[in-house]
């Protein structure tokens, strides 16, 4: 199983299609899936995740087969969503039709009222898409850290420090709207 | 970490809740993958980017210019 594994990695790297094929089709829905928690707009997640297969299928000979597959897929995953983010517009990142993707607020959100959630999703659509990312991945979606840096190319250090400085400039930009958490 | 940024992360948390079941939607997308390798392989090499067609005229038209710096420029190519 382990040789056959490591022949198609093996003849994915010299451009055979038919391992590309078997390489997308196991890993199609882990990548998509990562996708999604970075972009958060399925359609989006969709187009991310053929423009990610794309690039691995472009730079096939550069891909180590030593390394794996998963992680050299997922980092280049999250670059291709890091590039959609910063493609798009501050004020398209919070669109409230969007919000039926993701799952309602419990219920002991009442006390956090629609106004501030919406601030401050406003707030977080307007940092810069690495710091948002990491954001995502670590305070959202709630991903260790180590896989969040693998993904992103970075350190365990640098990832926190990210995280760190977007909690720093939410806060900051909702305290100028008077939002104080 | 501390109690503001404790704080800030809850209410991030809840302006932009997780996603669940990230997997359960994906449909197959090998065909739309199919669709794009064939229409790059119809459409042939990648074209040359505008900027580097620019740099090219600008090195010629240098070159003309100053015929004694084509080494130079040999040299760094």
């Amino acid at each position: 199983m382990r040789d056959d594994a490591g022949g198609v990695l093996s003849r994915f790297r010299h451009g055979d299609v038919d391992a590309f094929e078997t390489l997308f089709r196991m890993h199609q829905r882990a990548v998509q899936g990562w996708v999604l928690r970075i972009v958060r707009e399925p359609s989006a997640a969709e187009d991310v995740t053929i423009e990610a297969f794309w690039r691995m299928h472009q730079a096939h000979a550069r891909f180590d087969p030593e390394r794996g597959f998963e992680p050299w897929a997922r980092r280049i995953a999250t670059h291709a969503a890091l590039d959609w983010l910063r493609r798009r517009k501050p004020e398209a990142g919070i669109a409230p039709e969007l919000w039926d993707t993701v799952p309602a607020p419990r219920e002991s959100d009442s006390a956090v009222n629609t106004e501030i959630r919406n601030k401050t999703a406003q707030a977080f659509a307007r940092l810069p898409a690495k710091l948002r990312v990491a954001a995502l991945l670590a305070v959202v979606e709630e991903q260790p850290h180590r896989a969040i840096a693998d993904a992103l190319g970075i350190s365990v250090g640098a990832v926190k420090l990210r995280v760190f400085r977007a909690l720093r400039l939410l806060r900051k930009d909702l305290s100028k709207q008077g939002i104080t958490p | 970490m501390n109690e503001h940024d404790e704080q800030m992360k809850d209410l991030l948390r809840r302006a932009v809740p997780p996603i669940d079941n990230v997997s359960d939607a994906a449909r197959d997308l090998w065909p739309v993958m199919l669709r794009r390798m064939d229409e790059h392989a119809l459409r042939g090499p990648r074209a040359v980017p505008w900027f580097d067609w620019a740099l090219g005229g600008a090195l010629l038209a240098f070159a003309a210019v100053a015929p004694r710096t084509i080494p130079v420029i040999l040299y760094y190519l």
